[in-house]
């Protein structure tokens, strides 16, 4: 962690970064964002297992990027959406200094992309072991215990859109919901409206999504939306050999056709 | 049976007027008789006109009060509603509900001369208070109207603009922005507030009324001033996203204020005294 | 009407649960599979908790819910017809269990919704609502209704108040005719009180909220507006949540020639709330629009209607993805 803290400074110091977005632990002892722009402040920044939220989702908010050049505590979720995000040409390389921490813990020294791209495809990509769990457990589910264990789930969303807030890959300025020519969405929540917003938004993120699991973890009333985002990363998996995060020039599978794509759906 | 604040009244529209490529101004009549005898406004006001299916708008009653036997709005195809509008003919059913918010004071305007400036769409709510006052000539000494649009095709109530220049009892002046003159166009060429400055109506125990969008108020009030109207004497309004129209659903509140219930027309002293949210 | 107090045991409790629940509608607070706790309606007795501290929503969906219809239209050209919802059909509900800080709430939404015009579908909900209030015994870091001028036995919004006794048995606080009625169904539940020991929690306040509107009337440029609201993520989590908070949107929905006006819970924490169809947004970036929010609750409604927009529940805060914590925020706030 000192290590952590000490690269802080030095960025802030040398000017190289005008802000780090890393973790503290609040008052209560809540882990949060923090957003550092003075270097004597930096002694604030925490790791630990807590530390799970995804900070790659203020790469793109208007405020954060203002202050100037951003470094930004990342572990492995948060240095694949980063690919993601330059990837489809939302933040680029210059923008960011990327303050690498393992899975361990471990402060780890990411000079520039290249690094973290080696970095990131050593590493496990798949669902995290305890949501594979979870997405084996539904997926013994015959189709109707599982829509009904969706509509029940869903019956609660009440359409606060933390999901999607706290998701890096939504940062579209209109979100498909917000348009009103003509209304995708029903504004309202009511059951069948809210399954169109929970998929719709899971298919935006097929083979975007990085299984961060921020998602489910914003949700207020505790739907675990994310296992939604998740089963579709599987399939992405399936069809594609793909996933999503590992490079600065990802081509997006939904959107580019390749000779050789499997096409066993119609063949 | 108690009152359903959010049900509007059922309107027929009896004349569409397309001032201009995508601003059409409708005439609208209770269908209910009741509904007519009963209802009544003052200049100022607002309401939420409906197409069911689409949803509301908020725009000002743009006729006199004065005049009761039918209300009018003018509109500019921009949204979802607006378009829903414009596609509608005579005959057709529009929802109204209102009328909300505050007045124009022209009580305490009488015995003063009033100078009304507007930009483009902007002439619409002012076109209320501009006949109010005109149906009530003798109270006020004199009237001076600036209006000025991007381009003569852009001028919205041409009929209107047309029988207030007849008017010796009216000074009127029109602009286009430079560019927006037709080969005959006999107004003036300039931004309303440059033609503003030339003109240099006279402050002198004189009401200003300005309307535009907020450009053009940004770069008008420094005119204003220069020209030596104090802040109480100017009138303007303001034109957040309103939604219910009686300060429930909290969009258009700055500060302390309901811009659908203490609002829209403000005094520019009092715009000084909220925050910048407008 | 003069406070009536009168013991109520917990077997009789049950007793009075149960009458209600064969009768009537009772919203009552669970706690679900995952741990939350959440209102439900008739739930069995045995599964009624008295030991949460918040349920995730608040109960303002028994008056304000998150969907009201407020007439059905036929679109039809010239013969558009527009057909009433009937608000008669509203049912009676008994809202049990809930605590001072949710039930304070009630009029905090009346002098929105019943001001200058009168929303009938929430004056006519609020008609039928006869609230069982419950004090709280337990509390934790995310209250604060003692900074908002509430309490754990605060008696503003209930017809009946609960008082946990250290005995387990209730002090029950009649305090309106709609409480009375109530007791009235069945009197014999009612027994006369002693002076049994209350077993009320203890919540420190944090801050006080006098001086909180005070500064806020100069504070608006501050900087603290910026440093404190760049982890807000703009969802509407919070204002959802909020006992207090009754922004609203209203939508048209048509299948065919036929549909409805609706209005559903909204939120200034989103871009779209203030929104010029031209595409000016006078509150463009997230600071602005968490300035509003702290700003209408605490200066804006203070000023207007003498009332603060907040009961120091604490669900934002506990329900907040990044711990946009009010009551620190506050406590800063007041010292700037």
């Amino acid at each position: 962690m000192n290590n952590l803290i000490n690269k802080a400074k030095e960025l802030l110091e040398s000017k190289s970064v005008q802000v780090v977005i890393g973790y503290e632990a609040g008052p209560t002892g809540i882990v949060r964002p923090v957003f550092i722009t003075d270097p004597l402040k930096a002694d604030k920044l925490i790791y630990d297992d807590r530390c799970v939220q995804n900070l790659a989702v203020y790469l793109t908010k208007h405020e954060v990027k203002h202050l100037g050049k951003m470094g930004i505590v990342a572990t492995l979720p948060v240095m694949r959406s980063i690919m993601m995000l330059i990837s489809e040409q939302q933040i680029t390389s210059e923008d960011i200094v990327v303050i690498g921490v393992s899975a361990e813990g471990t402060f780890l020294d990411i000079a520039d992309m290249k690094i973290m791209q080696a970095y990131i495809e050593k590493s496990d990509l798949s669902n995290p072991p305890k949501y594979k769990e979870l997405l084996a457990e539904l997926n013994k589910l015959t189709p109707e215990e599982k829509f009904a264990y969706w509509q029940k789930e869903l019956s609660k969303c009440i359409k606060c859109y933390a999901c999607r807030q706290a998701c890096p890959m939504c940062y579209c300025t209109r979100c498909s919901v917000e348009v009103n020519q003509p209304q995708w969405i029903p504004v309202q929540s009511n059951t069948h409206g809210n399954m169109d917003w929970h998929i719709l938004r899971a298919m935006h993120l097929a083979g975007r999504c990085i299984s961060c699991g921020e998602c489910g973890r914003a949700c207020p009333v505790g739907i675990p939306c994310h296992l939604l985002t998740m089963h579709l990363t599987d399939q992405v998996y399936n069809y594609f050999k793909v996933y999503a995060g590992t490079s600065e020039k990802m081509s997006s599978v939904l959107s580019t056709f390749d000779p050789s794509d499997k096409e066993s759906f119609i063949i | 049976m108690s009152e359903n604040i959010y049900k509007p009244y059922l309107m027929k529209i009896e004349n569409i007027i397309e001032e201009t490529s995508d601003v059409r101004t409708f005439r609208l009549k209770f269908k209910n008789a009741e509904d007519a005898e009963k209802f009544s406004f003052k200049a100022g006001q607002f309401g939420e006109y409906s197409v069911f299916g689409e949803g509301e708008s908020t725009f000002c009653i743009a006729s006199a009060p004065t005049r009761r036997e039918y209300i009018e709005c003018t509109f500019r195809k921009a949204g979802r509603v607006t378009n829903g509008l414009a596609n509608l003919e005579i005959g057709d059913t529009v929802g109204f509900r209102g009328p909300y918010g505050n007045t124009f004071p022209i009580e305490e305007w009488e015995g003063k001369s009033l100078l009304y400036i507007a930009g483009g769409i902007a002439l619409p709510p002012m076109r209320c208070v501009i006949w109010n006052t005109i149906d009530l000539r003798e109270k006020y000494k004199d009237i001076t109207i600036v209006y000025g649009a991007r381009s003569a095709a852009d001028l919205v109530y041409k009929q209107e603009l047309k029988e207030w220049e007849e008017r010796p009892d009216i000074k009127l002046i029109t602009t286009v922005d430079p560019g927006g003159q037709t080969p005959d166009w006999k107004g003036e060429v300039g931004f309303v507030p440059m033609v503003l400055e030339k003109v240099a109506p006279s402050s002198e125990n004189t009401i200003a009324i300005l309307c535009g969008p907020p450009v053009m108020i940004k770069f008008t009030m420094p005119v204003l001033k220069k020209l030596g109207f104090q802040d109480k004497d100017i009138y303007t309004t303001l034109e957040n996203r309103m939604k219910c129209g009686f300060g429930k659903c909290g969009r258009c509140n700055v500060g302390k204020v309901f811009v659908c219930k203490d609002g829209p027309v403000f005094s520019y002293e009092q715009i000084l005294s909220l925050p910048a949210e407008y | 009407m003069e406070t009536i107090r009168k013991l109520i045991r917990k077997q009789s409790l049950e007793k009075l649960y149960n009458q209600l629940s064969a009768s009537r509608k009772v919203y009552a607070p669970v706690i679900a599979t995952d741990k939350q706790t959440e209102y439900k309606y008739n739930p069995a007795f045995a599964d009624v908790t008295f030991d949460h501290i918040r349920s995730t929503l608040s109960v303002k969906n028994v008056v304000f819910p998150k969907v009201e219809n407020l007439f059905f239209y036929s679109n039809a050209k010239t013969e558009s017809t527009i057909t009433d919802v009937d608000i008669n059909k509203i049912p009676e509900v008994v809202l049990w269990g809930a605590h001072p800080c949710d039930n304070a709430a009630f009029d905090i939404l009346s002098s929105i919704f019943c001001w200058d015009i009168t929303d009938e579908f929430f004056s006519k909900r609020l008609e039928k609502l006869v609230v069982i209030g419950l004090g709280c015994h337990k509390s934790d870091e995310y209250c604060f209704c003692t900074s908002v001028g509430l309490a754990p036995d605060s008696s503003k919004g209930s017809d009946i108040l609960l008082i946990p006794l250290q005995n387990g048995d209730y002090r029950a606080d009649i305090l309106t005719e709609k409480g009375n009625n109530i007791v009235e169904l069945s009197p014999e539940l009612f027994e006369t009180v002693g002076d049994e020991k209350s077993a009320l929690t203890e919540v420190k306040q944090k801050f006080s909220h006098d001086k909180v509107t005070t500064k806020l009337a100069t504070a608006f440029e501050h900087p603290f507006w910026v440093e404190n609201s760049l982890r807000c993520l703009g969802c509407g989590a919070c204002a959802y949540v909020c006992p207090t908070c009754a922004c609203f949107d209203i939508q048209d929905e048509t299948r065919g020639k036929n549909g409805k006006r609706y209005r559903s819970w909204d939120s200034c924490g989103f871009g779209l709330f203030t929104l010029h169809t031209s595409g000016h947004n006078p509150r463009e970036v997230q600071s602005q629009r968490w300035r509003q929010r702290i700003m209408h609750k605490f200066s804006y409604m203070p000023e207007r209607n003498e009332s603060l927009g907040c009961v120091g529940c604490g669900r934002c805060s506990s329900g907040c993805p990044v711990d946009m914590n009010i009551a620190e925020q506050l406590e800063v706030l007041q010292n700037i």
